[in-house]
């Protein structure tokens, strides 16, 4: 799917309309207004809400503030997990605005990690892609490139900026011609029923008689549940 | 039971055939011809070549096909001189038919056609109603119309006798032309399908055939009085058909089916012995109203057909009784096509491999089979035919739309390492024009030995494993006409000597182009319904990240706008400014300084009509239009240090371009393309007021997007069809990709873009004068042009100097004189005129002083485009395709037209200059 632009375009532009609002206990010292966001789909809660944080500090004491963190329906939302697969896995069933709650106090320690500073959100998201390209290439492609394209891939996804990531992503989802695709695919299987926080296996693009495997015959190999008829839906992140 | 053998056609139109007994596949004997269709019998092959006339190949025998002709010697007995030449005037000719109503002169019997030759002279028949007759076989009569006896009696008032001669055919084993039935007076109409069959229909006599064939305007002709004496038939009759036909079957019984372009087919009823043409139509309708019929093949009660989208069909309950069956099943795999054979067995070419299929299981009781099997023989003379041409299809490239192979072999190269030319050897059709107009040093000389690494890899895969290519032959068409498997025949066809397991060669479909275009469709489409799920009601909602200003700088030079005109260091920068509707608008900005103040141009990308790359100088260069320039013939022209870095600024400039114009992915159907005189590709979007004549806009005020790729004529159609001949004559079709050639990275469409190559010869005059001392030399006169010169005279032009059309181009050949300029040359190449700016003529007289010759040398490109070749030689698609329809077949032995700067496009057409 790399070498469509369209759909790669609508991946990356995919927005899910949000509504913030702030946790009833927070001490503020006027009423705090909710507020209203188009979070992107492929990028980070923390990386994405600065302006929430202004607009929520505003209306508090700065002694009441400690690291902000995001609830939804008594649900820590972990940061370090995607924004489309946050709201695909737990309100994808729910009508939109997807509803999110802010809070500044009583960090959920065993929940959530700590996000002190965009560089760890940065630290996170290459050591994702690290780890695919370890999976694809056997990290052949990420090593050598440079700092600077590495930089470039953050920056594009920081900025959201499609054309400025993908001129270094693409290099990531190539393979040599005369194979059929990756080494392994690079795929975690999420489930909210289940306590493992995901499934993830090697898995080959293509069969030993040759055949190109499909996401079906994935799921049906790792995640036989999931294709039952009443299984739960996976989210699922590459 | 005797081998038979089974025909097919591969890609490249050469004919093979497999004996059941066999295990390889044989060239056709006669290979002089290359082949579209083919359709078998038992004793003969009828085809179509790709000169779309048809031909038969009669198979060799131990008994000749003999015809015996007659003529009657008659005479009348006159008291004078007795039995005589003179004749009465209500007489016969003295030469006649059996009838006596045709005059028949024995040296007026001629053969039927040059495929016949007299096995003797004319004899005097001396039998008579099985008895000798006296003296020279005369038998006498008392009148012509009467009963003759062999005694000459009181009342004989006239004779006869009986010559004889016989006629042989003499073209077995090879194909035999058959003239088609043109009429002068119109466009020929040239045959695109045919089929043999109607051997079986009861009671006929033996080896009576029916000769079915389509032309390309529709018309359905069937050839007359074809048998196993008469193996050429005798004349084309039209069939009237209700609707356009486009390929037509015919069973060994009485069952013809035809199918027409709505997609519908048509079943011949009433054929029987006596009306082997069958007497009226009925129509039966596709599996599904979306996928047309696009083939057909009957045997004798079944019926096999392929769709639009490649399905496989069987229909249920076809007898001589119901010729049209009941009712469709799908089959399983997609096919090209199929054909039916002896026995209802079956065989197919697989949709994606083109590679053949056997269906097995096929019984009497069980028609329709039970599986696909490959055909995995080898084929005999591979390496001979070919060589190590087909390595770049063994190195995994496979038809549809990404056939590289079109050029049979990319073996020869040149030094830079990412450019494939096309071998001399391997596209017989394409270089036969220039080959025998330059004699066979050319071709030799115009492609030096290999060099470059990539191809000398590909060679060498090719070389090492030759059994891949057996493997990797690409069928066009098959027949089983002639071809006997019995349900307990063992066939050998399945196994190949290097030891494949035939299981791997077992038909697997897994994934197939249309279901990945049907999963490609679904997937786009659920993410749309995402989209407008999730943001159509909050389209007034914040996006998180603010869209900001976008700024690529760098530093290049400029062709300054005022005199003296000279390279200038600048410092450019490009500023893109994303609006909150995600509008994108971007301005250039070239910063220069002149007497130590800094000054600055800017172009607002909006307002770019094309960016074009120029090649022709040793800067990396590129120049950039708006109306205004083009009108002051003045572009912006900016170079670049490396190659690299000036494709970085050509790629994002025009995806600039296309932001602020909102143009995405491939251009529209209704694009206009145009190509320039250097062979580079443009297109443009028409406006939808395009044609309103209040708002006509000039084309230099349309914006051209580059495509990458290197064409001498393209030509569009409004259903977004586009096809283009390469200046080597290759046809190339556009894929639907966009991007190529010097775009990079966003700007392509990485899926439908492959590389072409091209050749292009340049050329350049060698000029001479004569003086009465030395004759002619290289000294001209002061006010002479230059002795080596283009042909204008107006530029020097020498050998040494001459760069080949652009830095992506480099030489594949040496210099060599071209002989084919107009007016011709003398055995030397020399053109004579009393002048230089004259006209030139081939021969010296003595009013001439000055000559030039041509010399060319070709060079090769090789670029990455949205196209993808078109096989060379015949295939059963070209057939098919749109663009060939109703006009004339494209001869394998083009002539080859005056190299030259020519340019034409699809709807408009329009030269860039690229020289700025």
């Amino acid at each position: 799917m790399t070498d469509d632009k369209d759909v790669l375009r609508d991946v990356w532009f995919g927005r899910i309309p949000t509504c913030f609002t702030l946790y009833q206990d927070e001490i503020t010292e006027r009423e705090a207004e909710p507020y209203y966001l188009l979070l992107p789909r492929v990028s980070y809660l923390t990386l994405v809400t600065d302006k929430v944080k202004k607009h929520f500090q505003k209306v508090m004491r700065q002694e009441d503030i400690s690291e902000i963190w995001f609830e939804y329906e008594g649900t820590p939302l972990k940061w370090h997990y995607p924004i489309g697969l946050l709201f695909d896995l737990l309100a994808s069933s729910s009508a939109l605005p997807w509803n999110i709650t802010v809070h500044f106090k009583s960090f959920p320690e065993k929940d959530l990690l700590h996000c002190p500073s965009k560089d760890v959100i940065e630290a996170h998201f290459m050591s994702c892609v690290k780890e695919a390209d370890a999976l694809k290439h056997k990290s052949q492609v990420i090593n050598e490139m440079q700092k600077k394209d590495h930089k470039q891939l953050w920056m594009g996804l920081q900025n959201d900026r499609f054309d400025q990531f993908w001129a270094i992503n693409r290099k990531l989802m190539e393979y040599p011609a005369e194979e059929n695709g990756f080494r392994y695919i690079p795929f975690r299987i999420y489930q909210t029923t289940t306590e493992r926080p995901f499934i993830q296996k090697l898995f080959r693009p293509v069969s030993t008689d040759g055949q190109l495997h499909t996401l079906g015959d994935l799921l049906k190999e790792v995640c036989p549940s999931a294709v039952a008829p009443e299984g739960n839906r996976p989210g699922l992140t590459c | 039971m005797p081998s038979s053998v089974l025909w097919a056609v591969d890609l490249f139109g050469r004919v093979f055939t497999l004996s059941t007994a066999g295990q390889h596949w044989e060239p056709c004997r006669d290979a002089q011809l290359e082949f579209k269709r083919v359709s078998a019998a038992r004793d003969c092959c009828w085809g179509i070549a790709c000169d779309h006339q048809v031909y038969v190949l009669v198979g060799a025998s131990d008994v000749p096909i003999r015809c015996q002709e007659e003529a009657y010697e008659n005479q009348r007995w006159n008291p004078v001189g007795g039995f005589c030449e003179v004749l009465l005037p209500s007489d016969r000719w003295p030469c006649s038919d059996v009838s006596g109503l045709q005059h028949r002169p024995l040296d007026g019997v001629a053969l039927p056609s040059p495929h016949w030759e007299w096995e003797s002279d004319w004899y005097v028949d001396e039998n008579f109603g099985g008895e000798p007759t006296e003296k020279g076989g005369w038998t006498y009569a008392i009148d012509f119309p009467a009963t003759y006896t062999r005694d000459k009696k009181w009342n004989s008032c006239v004779r006869r006798r009986r010559w004889i001669r016989y006629r042989r055919y003499k073209s077995q084993d090879t194909w035999a032309k058959i003239p088609s039935e043109d009429d002068p007076q119109q466009l020929p109409d040239p045959f695109s399908d045919l089929s043999v069959g109607g051997w079986e229909v009861t009671d006929e006599p033996v080896g009576r055939l029916s000769v079915w064939a389509v032309t390309l305007q529709g018309k359905v002709w069937y050839r007359e009085n074809v048998s196993h004496h008469n193996p050429e038939g005798s004349s084309w009759s039209l069939v009237d058909t209700p609707g356009e036909a486009v390929q037509i079957s015919c069973g060994p019984h009485d069952l013809l089916w035809v199918t027409l372009w709505e997609g519908q087919a048509l079943v011949r009823e009433g054929i029987n012995r006596n009306n082997p043409k069958g007497s009226s139509w009925s129509t039966v309708e596709p599996p599904t109203s979306e996928n047309g019929i696009l083939h057909v093949s009957t045997g004798v009660c079944v019926v096999w057909a392929v769709t639009k989208d490649r399905k496989v069909w069987f229909r249920r309950g076809v007898n001589s009784h119901n010729p049209c069956g009941t009712s469709w099943i799908e089959m399983f795999g997609e096919m090209m096509m199929v054909n039916v054979g002896l026995n209802d067995q079956v065989w197919g070419i697989g949709c994606v491999d083109r590679a053949l299929y056997f269906r097995q299981g096929v019984t009497q009781s069980e028609l329709s089979g039970k599986t696909w099997k490959a055909i995995v023989a080898g084929r005999e003379g591979d390496r001979s035919l070919s060589g190590s041409s087909i390595s770049l299809l063994s190195a995994g490239c496979f038809f549809g739309n990404e056939v590289r192979g079109g050029a049979e072999s990319c073996g020869p190269g040149d030094t830079d390492a990412s450019w494939e030319v096309p071998g001399p050897a391997s596209s017989p059709a394409r270089l036969r024009g220039k080959e025998s107009k330059k004699g066979p040093s050319h071709a030799t000389a115009t492609f030096p030995e290999a060099t470059d690494l990539s191809s000398l890899t590909l060679l060498q895969l090719g070389l090492e494993e030759p059994e891949s290519t057996d493997c990797h032959a690409l069928w066009a068409w098959v027949s089983g006409g002639g071809c006997a498997v019995e349900a307990h025949t063992t066939l050998k066809w399945f196994t190949t000597q290097s030891g494949l397991s035939p299981s791997t060669q077992t038909l697997l479909l897994p994934i197939t182009p249309a279901q990945t275009a049907a999963w490609r469709r679904q997937i786009f489409q659920q993410l749309t319904e995402r989209t407008k799920r999730e943001l159509e009601n909050f389209q007034h909602y914040e996006q998180a990240v603010e869209q900001s200003v976008w700024v690529k700088t760098g530093a290049l030079q400029w062709w300054c706008d005022w005199k003296p005109h000279k390279w200038v260091d600048v410092h450019v920068a490009l500023e893109q400014l994303t609006g909150n509707d995600a509008a994108q608008d971007s301005i250039l900005f070239i910063y220069y300084v002149v007497h130590e103040e800094k000054k600055y141009i800017h172009v607002f990308l909006n307002e770019v009509t094309a960016l074009v790359p120029v090649f022709n100088e040793a800067k990396h260069s590129f120049a950039l239009y708006t109306p205004e320039r083009t009108r002051q013939r003045w572009p912006v022209r900016l170079a670049a240090t490396t190659e690299q870095d000036m494709s970085d600024w050509l790629t994002l400039l025009n995806l600039s371009c296309c932001e602020s114009r909102r143009l995405h992915g491939r251009p529209s159907p209704q694009a206009i393309w145009s190509v320039t005189c250097k062979g580079d590709i443009f297109v443009s979007e028409p406006g939808p007021d395009l044609e309103a004549p209040e708002r006509r806009l000039p084309c230099d005020q349309m914006f051209w997007r580059q495509i990458g790729g290197h064409l001498r004529v393209v030509e569009a159609s409004s259903r977004g069809v586009v096809w283009g001949i390469g200046y080597d004559h290759t046809a190339w079709v556009y894929t639907g990709g966009y991007g190529g050639g010097c775009f990079q990275g966003l700007a392509n469409s990485t899926s439908n873009v492959f590389t072409q190559w091209d050749v292009k010869c340049v050329h350049i005059y060698e000029n001479q004068r004569w003086n009465p001392v030395t004759g002619y030399t290289s000294r001209g006169l002061p006010t002479d042009r230059y002795m080596w010169s283009d042909a204008t005279g107006l530029q020097e032009c020498t050998k040494a100097s001459t760069k080949p059309p652009s830095l992506q181009w480099t030489w594949v050949s040496d210099w060599f004189v071209d002989f084919s300029v107009p007016g011709g040359t003398d055995p030397e190449g020399w053109q004579y005129a009393s002048d230089f700016p004259a006209s030139y003529h081939k021969y010296k007289t003595m009013k001439d002083f000055v000559r030039r010759r041509c010399w060319a040398r070709a060079s090769a490109g090789c670029t990455w485009a949205p196209t993808s070749p078109l096989p060379p030689s015949p295939s059963a698609p070209a057939t098919r395709c749109g663009p060939w329809r109703g006009t004339a077949p494209p001869s394998t032995a083009a002539p080859c037209p005056p190299p030259g700067p020519t340019a034409t496009a699809g709807t408009t057409s329009r030269l860039l200059p690229n020289r700025g």
